[in-house]
């Protein structure tokens, strides 16, 4: 073999050295698999191509967990994983799926809702992958996702990104983005058929509310609120002075616009008979002028360059060196959606949800989100699901 | 249907380009370019093979 040749296939294997391990992390980040250990009130799990062939057993398929009462009553669905980058909606949505036991009606928890979106992470600016989250008996592992669909299972994108029907012009990436895709329709994008799927699920399921949780950055103003469609806003009203009044925390409405299209708290009131509403937690990990993007900064909602953007009155809410740690974000969003249970059941009496077993907000921020999170290697197989 | 012959093209466009890449590092003479031809392959080997 001539010296060339030696030094070609040392270059080569100094290649395959860098590809190979970038490689096998790009593969595993996407099929990680996320473990849920079923709460003894999870009666079912369907998948949402149970409602739509057009996503079953894609990436836009994801998996729906029932919790019915023994008493009849009326359906709430609550969504986390819209944005999989804003995790306090997933994790809340966990602590629901692991924890709630209903006694009236039924409950629908959804924990990906844009499962493709969960299998990325945003180009270019250094995410993590994935992060833990310490739990009493070890930790828990989650993929960190992005905002948009992964552009593996929907691409190319538009150069503007026609809304459906609305026809209104919407930024091109937005058409993976499962928040400005609602209510979609069944010839459409992969993003557009998952929300023309969850549509169909709210019909034949006779959703009374639909929860979508969410977190902002400090520099957004639609931040620390619940987001209403006008048949909500009492509801969202009665839920905010509640909160605010009651768990010690303060958390807005804001009116769903009419002309924005897209967007759950819009659509799913606009084409259903459901309230829908949406929640939004500080997160100063979105911020852009954040430091280091860590899954330390993600977990601690500490930066001291968003600190510094707040001195200069750049932020919508308050931030200092405590920051916006996630068990803060998590219990903001389960004493949120277990208030709208309430305040719902209690102004619509015949189709009420009655659940429990949920921490409320002093409960997380006291013991962790961990602390809710059971062992997946303790529980019975049948019990344990993956996201 | 029209976005699955613009992934076929881009991909097709992907698989020319490695090839391309590939031919100038068998032709190459110099260490520099070749460890320069290795790198900007990587990217499109990944792509290639759906890893992202």
């Amino acid at each position: 073999m001539s010296a060339d040749s030696i030094r070609k296939a040392v270059v080569v294997l100094l290649g395959l050295a860098v590809a190979i391990p970038a490689g096998v992390s790009f593969y595993r980040s996407r099929r990680m698999a996320e473990p849920v250990v079923l709460s003894p009130g999870v009666t079912e799990v369907r998948t949402l191509g149970e409602y739509f062939d057009g996503v079953r057993g894609t990436a836009g398929d994801c998996s729906l967990y029932f919790l019915r009462g023994k008493e009849p009553g009326g359906t709430v669905l609550v969504l986390g994983g819209t944005h999989p980058e804003e995790p306090a909606g997933r994790l809340a949505a966990w602590l629901f799926a692991e924890n709630a036991q209903v006694d009236r009606g039924t409950l629908i928890v959804v924990l990906s809702a844009n499962r493709s979106a969960t299998t990325v992470t945003r180009p270019g600016a250094a995410y993590p992958d994935s992060f833990a989250i310490p739990t009493p008996w070890g930790e828990r592992r989650f993929r960190m996702g992005d905002r948009w669909s992964n552009p593996l299972d929907q691409w190319p994108d538009p150069e503007v990104f026609i809304h459906y029907p609305s026809r209104q012009a919407l930024a091109y990436v937005d058409v993976r983005n499962l928040n400005r895709t609602w209510p979609g329709r069944p010839n459409g994008t992969l993003t557009e058929k998952a929300c023309y799927a969850f549509m169909q699920l709210i019909r034949r399921e006779r959703v009374d509310v639909a929860v979508d949780l969410h977190e902002a950055e400090l520099q957004y103003p639609v931040i620390s609120t619940i987001v209403a469609h006008e048949r909500g806003q009492e509801l969202a009203t009665l839920v905010s002075m509640t909160l605010t009044d009651m768990e010690g925390f303060k958390i807005g409405t804001e009116f769903s616009p009419k002309n924005l299209h897209g967007l759950s708290h819009r659509e799913i009131g606009d084409h259903s008979d459901a309230v829908s509403l949406l929640f939004e937690a500080p997160q100063p990990f979105l911020d852009a002028t954040r430091g280091k993007t860590t899954a330390e900064v993600l977990l601690s909602g500490r930066d001291e360059f968003v600190v510094k953007a707040g001195q200069h009155g750049l932020l919508f809410e308050k931030i200092d060196e405590k920051g916006w740690p996630i068990d803060v974000r998590v219990g903001r969003h389960t004493s949120s959606v277990l208030q709208t249970l309430e305040s719902w059941s209690e102004s619509s009496p015949a189709r009420g949800v009655v659940c429990r077993g949920v921490p409320r907000y002093a409960e997380v921020v006291r013991n962790g989100t961990g602390y809710y999170l059971s062992d997946p290697s303790a529980a019975p197989p049948p019990r344990v699901r993956f996201e | 249907m029209l976005e699955f012959l613009i992934a076929a093209c881009y991909y097709a466009f992907v698989a020319w380009i490695v090839v391309l890449m590939v031919h100038n590092l068998v032709k190459s003479r110099s260490w520099e370019r070749e460890i320069l031809y290795v790198i900007v392959l990587l990217p499109f080997v990944l792509r290639l093979l759906r890893l992202k």
